[in-house]
């Protein structure tokens, strides 16, 4: 369990070196995620090492924006004024990255690739 | 309701709401009963109700916030898992990303501004399809309202968890590589938590799209602002 924390953790702390040291406005947990791939892919860490908390972290991830969310009543007021813009304004642009994504990846994705 | 500004009170609350709401959706089978969702809209109703201010909550809320950050960090285990189909991929992959971020903006923005939302709630709406600390700081930078940003970062990955598969279904998206892809770039870790509920292939690919169109998006967001004149 040690080893699992040292290793999720000191990829985070590695990404807010980089942060602090180049200004990036990339967040340190993607620089972290990239850095835990690269050095699984490196075998400088086995994947058993980490398995059990990330799978633990990965799978409860949808608890961990419940706070994040309920700042939402900070802003009931402001949400109500411009209900109608943020409403649809939102879900048309999801509907749109939803379709346009999966349509672009559909198309060029080469056919009878086994993947 | 004085108890209620403790601490651990509050961190058992949401514990417990969050497991009702997750029994509830066994029990029902219904996608719109979001455990995510219930949950935030519970607590509201309770910290209005009893008087709690989102400040009192948020210093409980912070530790399990604290966790998100980890999250996203073992998301390079699937990726890596992952990593050699992904190259096989990359051009596919790389596309749609790029339409799929510019289209989210452009919409998102155009529409909002069109429909009379104010600079800074068109600001803060742009980068709402990327997870909540790339959002945050996007928005911070184009002068934006993060915590604003954050909130509808949230609102926007539920839409996504609870309705993308659905969508994407309607649109003849079908194959698992490209809906993953596709939730993961519109709804961010939200819709990546659902994608791995349905399958390590849907989830990985969903990261990916979470990764790729945070950065892209972080990239992009403040040239396609000025280019449509909003900066």
């Amino acid at each position: 369990m040690i080893r699992q924390c040292f290793i999720i953790f000191g990829c985070l702390a590695l990404g807010e070196i980089v942060v602090w040291l180049t200004h990036i406005t990339i967040p340190s947990s993607i620089i972290g995620m990239l850095l835990l791939t690269l050095l699984l892919h490196l075998r400088a860490i086995k994947v058993e090492w980490v398995s059990g908390i990330s799978d633990f972290l990965i799978s409860n991830m949808g608890f961990f924006f419940v706070p994040p969310g309920v700042a939402l009543m900070l802003y009931l007021d402001v949400i109500k004024a411009e209900f109608v813009p943020i409403v649809v304004a939102t879900v048309v642009s999801t509907v749109l990255v939803l379709v346009v994504t999966g349509w672009t990846h559909q198309l060029f994705k080469r056919h009878g690739d086994t993947e | 309701m004085e108890i209620l500004n403790n601490n651990i009170v509050l961190l058992a609350l949401t514990f417990g709401i969050f497991y009702g709401a997750r029994q509830l959706q066994k029990l029902t089978g219904w996608i719109v009963l979001n455990p995510i969702l219930v949950t935030i809209v519970v607590l509201i109703a309770l910290l209005k109700a009893s008087g709690i201010s989102y400040e009192t909550y948020s210093a409980a809320g912070s530790y399990i916030e604290f966790w998100l950050r980890p999250a996203i960090v073992a998301l390079g285990v699937p990726l890596y898992r992952h990593l050699g189909q992904i190259r096989r991929q990359f051009l596919p992959i790389f596309l749609s990303q790029l339409a799929g971020c510019v289209v989210g903006l452009v919409s998102v923005v155009g529409i909002a501004h069109v429909a009379g939302a104010s600079r800074e709630t068109v600001i803060s709406l742009a980068p709402k399809s990327v997870t909540t600390p790339i959002a945050m700081e996007v928005c911070r930078a184009m002068g934006g309202i993060p915590s604003l940003t954050a909130a509808i970062v949230v609102t926007v990955g539920l839409f996504g968890a609870v309705f993308g598969f659905k969508v994407l279904e309607v649109w003849h998206v079908k194959n698992p590589y490209s809906q993953g892809l596709s939730i993961g770039t519109a709804s961010h870790a939200v819709g990546t938590s659902r994608a791995m509920e349905k399958g390590q292939t849907y989830g990985t690919y969903a990261s990916l799209g979470l990764i790729l169109n945070g950065l892209l998006t972080a990239l992009l967001a403040p040239l396609v602002l000025r280019l449509m004149g909003i900066q």
